[in-house]
């Protein structure tokens, strides 16, 4: 019996050492990357695996992050979130706005040595425009640009770019478009290599041998769910002042395990942060907010019963106490919304923001230092729509999913639309559940929110118009509609601004949605990462970076 | 035996033909699609994208088109991770799962088999309540927290291991633990139960009173006898474990299959879904046949028919 024992116990001991064998290992590994971070390599976080690294194809922010130290249009954006020149080094526009002309760099070159010409762009924005690339973001970048009707049915040739010479990009528009320079400098429309592409199909962006790039960097591993390999492109114009040799973009879905990784040097920056640990990172330096341009609000259907009159709306969007929701609710990850577009949006002047002009010329919506005269005024509204204290009032839902901070915001709005004696019941679902119900105006009222894709207040402010695609609430007025058109196909971009702040202002009186916060974002960098920014639109820029 | 082999392999072929039809059309039952995402694309856009992958033909069409193109090994390509075909994605991502899967389970065998002998050998002494104690405890610890717990000691703490994907031999440790636990602890039960049935029989008895040494009457008689009810176990949890664990892929930032089965419910990846739910009936199936036939080799008295 003890002889059986005794072997069996051998037998465990025998696993546990070779276990311990393997411990050993891992202690010099994790040393060995952390001496690697300390050259000219640097380990960071912005999401799991992206839906795709093809610039045409993307829609998402993560992707988006990568593909600009991979990519560079004809212009970018620098350090203040104003437009620079990219590999365009100048260009015009015509008097009547349609025509614009771009003027390309010297001996640009693509990552594999080969010529960058202007025919690049041509095929570029064309295969944007192609039915059957099926890129998400063709219609809204490039339906200005004439021809783009017959392009988008499939005679791509028909849109408005051209190259008259190698070095000369043209595009003619058929409406002007004031942030047409924004547009140019979006991660979609940046050149890819037509011979690549054409040769390989969707796998060229996932593989480092096909993934040929123009700007920063270029691929030298694409491992899915792992990580992405980015190493400097020594034929980028600008390559002398791009520092890190390598960025490695972790791509970890779990946020929990970001931290760890964080915590244990192997990362020197993480976008994911567990909202739990976020009490614990007050006050740490490492841990930064900064606005992003976006807003959290509630859409009301205003094809439904009592949400069709504004003054219910308004009542229910002036009973949230802002301050409360972002500051104690979000834990300060978000700002207080006091009117419906916020910070990072610019204005006409440079480095204006729309929120400032919006709260010098028209004050602020939404009183969040005196949130009880607010409610008092909802409770007011309330009546004057034939509702006194809630009586009468049907019982409604609220739809939501459950992610972030979802389902504590629609628990407190439940409690705070109780407080003018309302029912209303949660209802969770599934996010593609949401997203389909939502769209099809299968709900009373509903979570939404909005992140810009392009540095111009319409950008969100469409939404709301009759007949858009992400209008779903069907709120519907003709004045607003009229704004909206005018900033739209105006060639003066002052007056582009006025039409679009008077647009806000109607939305807001009308309350066609409610507005609740601002979105920011927020994330831990090791303090000795240096000279990196983050921009309103939610990207990080760290070619330029420094490890000190 | 070549004859219930193909039997049963034809009955597996027939099992995934039902458990494809059935993912197809309960797929496309729940509401939202692959393109549908909280920023609306233009009309124009959604056409198009549907248009690239046939999904604006009917479901049924779709069906018989799959259909064909699996039965010509093809999977199509997935829809939200673009670029990768389903093939690709099952051909990279399963070597990972199945290795950590097949550590795991040899550990959990090797944990499991000697533990439950142990313990039945003792039954009722102190040493079979500390297993029975920690094997309870083994199938009662969910997995999100055991890998927590040994990320937060082992890794953020004691900085020990590292918390990130496979890059070294330590790498598998913890990922490989967190695995085997549950089946470890669920293997030393069933051993123990056996092994304690098996203890009882004559021939036992009989063995013992030849003087036939205890090692060898437990390697020679009870083992071989005893180990048949975990050998039924080994051929689902092969399968299981090989195609890998959401939860420990999440955790661990492992670049596994598991976490690509889960993940492309929620995305609406049709490909993917329907690629990776074949591929994981395809060698449940597999690995029961398997299993079958090792029972044959194990116990001479089982004859396949």
């Amino acid at each position: 019996m003890k002889k059986t024992i005794a072997i069996l116990m051998t037998t465990v001991m025998a696993a546990s050492v070779l276990l311990a064998g393997c411990g050993k290992a891992a202690g010099s590994g994790a040393a060995a990357d952390g001496a690697a971070a300390g050259g000219t390599s640097i380990n960071v976080q912005v999401g799991p695996s992206p839906e795709t690294i093809d610039p045409a194809l993307n829609s998402a922010v993560d992707g988006a992050n990568m593909i600009i130290h991979a990519f560079e249009g004809l212009l970018k954006f620098d350090k203040n979130n104003d437009v620079v020149p990219g590999v365009a080094e100048s260009y015009e526009v015509s008097d009547d706005g349609l025509t614009w002309t771009f003027h390309l760099r010297d001996g640009l070159k693509w990552s594999d040595g080969s010529d960058l010409t202007a025919e690049d762009f041509v095929y570029s924005w064309k295969r944007v425009a192609d039915p059957n690339t099926a890129a998400p973001y063709g219609y809204d970048l490039l339906n200005m640009i004439e021809g783009y009707d017959e392009a988008e049915a499939g005679d791509v040739d028909k849109l408005g770019v051209s190259a008259p010479d190698a070095k000369t990009f043209v595009v003619k528009l058929t409406s002007p478009c004031v942030y047409f320079d924004k547009i140019c400098a979006f991660a979609v429309l940046v050149p890819v290599q037509k011979a690549t592409v054409e040769a390989n199909g969707e796998g060229w962006s996932t593989n480092p041998a096909t993934y040929i790039t123009d700007g920063p960097y270029y691929m030298t591993e694409y491992t899915d769910g792992s990580q992405i390999v980015f190493q400097k492109n020594p034929n980028y114009w600008d390559a002398a002042n791009i520092t890190f040799d390598t960025i490695v973009w972790n791509l970890i879905e779990d946020a929990n395990a970001a931290y760890s990784a964080y915590q244990n040097g192997d990362l020197s920056m993480i976008k994911d942060v567990p909202t739990e640990e976020i009490p614990s990172l007050a006050g740490n330096g490492e841990f930064n907010i900064e606005p992003i341009m976006g807003t959290y609000y509630v859409t009301f259907n205003c094809e439904r019963e009592p949400f069709n009159d504004p003054k219910v709306r308004e009542a229910l969007s002036l009973a949230i106490d802002r301050d409360y929701v972002a500051g104690t609710i979000m834990q300060g990850t978000y700002s207080p919304a006091t009117n419906f577009v916020g910070p990072g949006v610019s204005d006409e002047a440079e480095g204006s923001s729309f929120e400032e002009v919006t709260k010098q010329k028209y004050g602020d919506h939404f009183d969040t230092s005196n949130y009880e005269k607010d409610l008092e005024k909802a409770k007011q509204l309330l009546a004057d729509a034939g509702y006194p204290d809630g009586q009468g009032f049907p019982e409604f839902s609220y739809l939501t999913n459950d992610a972030g901070y979802h389902k504590a915001v629609a628990e407190y709005l439940q409690s705070a639309w109780g407080e003018l004696g309302l029912t209303m019941t949660v209802n969770i679902q599934e996010w593609k559940t949401v997203t389909a119900d939502r769209r099809e105006g299968n709900f009373d009222v509903a979570r939404n929110g909005w992140v810009y894709d392009w540095d111009d207040p319409s950008n969100m402010i469409n939404l709301l118009e009759t007949g858009n695609g992400n209008n779903d609430g069907k709120y519907s007025n003709p004045d607003f509609d009229k704004a909206v058109d005018d900033a739209r196909s105006t060639t003066d971009i002052k007056e582009h601004y006025e039409k679009l702040h008077e647009a806000e202002q109607i939305v807001l009186n009308d309350a066609a949605m409610a507005p609740v916060a601002y979105y920011n974002d927020f994330w831990l960098q090791k303090s000795n990462l240096k000279n990196t920014w983050h921009s309103p639109y939610g990207y990080w820029y760290f070619m330029y970076g420094s490890l000190e | 035996m070549a004859k219930y082999i193909i039997k049963r392999i034809l009955f597996g072929v027939l099992t995934a033909f039902v458990v494809a039809t059935l993912t197809f059309f309960i797929m496309n039952l729940v509401p939202g699609g692959p393109f549908l995402s909280e920023k609306a694309v233009t009309p124009q856009a959604q056409a198009a994208m549907e248009a690239k992958y046939g999904l604006d033909k009917p479901l049924f069409v779709q069906y018989l088109t799959y259909m064909g193109d699996i039965l010509q090994g093809d999977m199509g390509m997935s829809l939200k991770k673009r670029g990768f075909t389903v093939n690709d994605i099952i051909r990279n991502k399963f070597p990972v799962s199945a290795r950590l899967g097949g550590m795991a389970v040899l550990l959990s065998v090797l944990i499991g088999v000697p533990l439950g002998s142990i313990a039945a050998y003792n039954r009722g002494k102190v040493i079979d309540n500390i297993i029975i104690v920690f094997s309870t405890a083994g199938i009662a610890i969910p997995t999100f927290l055991s890998s927590t717990l040994m990320m937060y000691f082992l890794s953020v703490k004691l900085k020990l291991l590292p918390s990130l994907g496979l890059t070294t031999p330590a790498s598998y440790i913890m990922p490989v633990l967190a695995l085997s636990l549950y089946p470890a602890s669920y293997i030393s039960r069933l051993m123990r139960s056996s092994m304690l049935d098996v203890i009882g029989q004559d021939y036992m008895r009989t063995a013992r009173a030849k003087g036939v040494s205890t090692f060898k009457s437990i390697f020679k008689h009870a083992l071989r006898n005893a180990i048949l009810p975990v050998v039924t176990y080994l051929g689902p949890l092969l399968a299981y474990l090989m195609t890998g664990s959401f939860i420990v892929e999440k955790i661990f930032t492992i670049p596994g299959l598991g976490h690509e089965f889960v993940s492309a419910i929620p995305s609406r990846d049709y490909p993917l879904i329907m690629g990776t739910t074949i591929f994981l009936a395809c060698f449940i199936i597999l690995m029961n046949v398997v299993v079958d036939i090792a029972y044959a080799f194990i116990d001479p008295r089982i004859k396949l028919k």
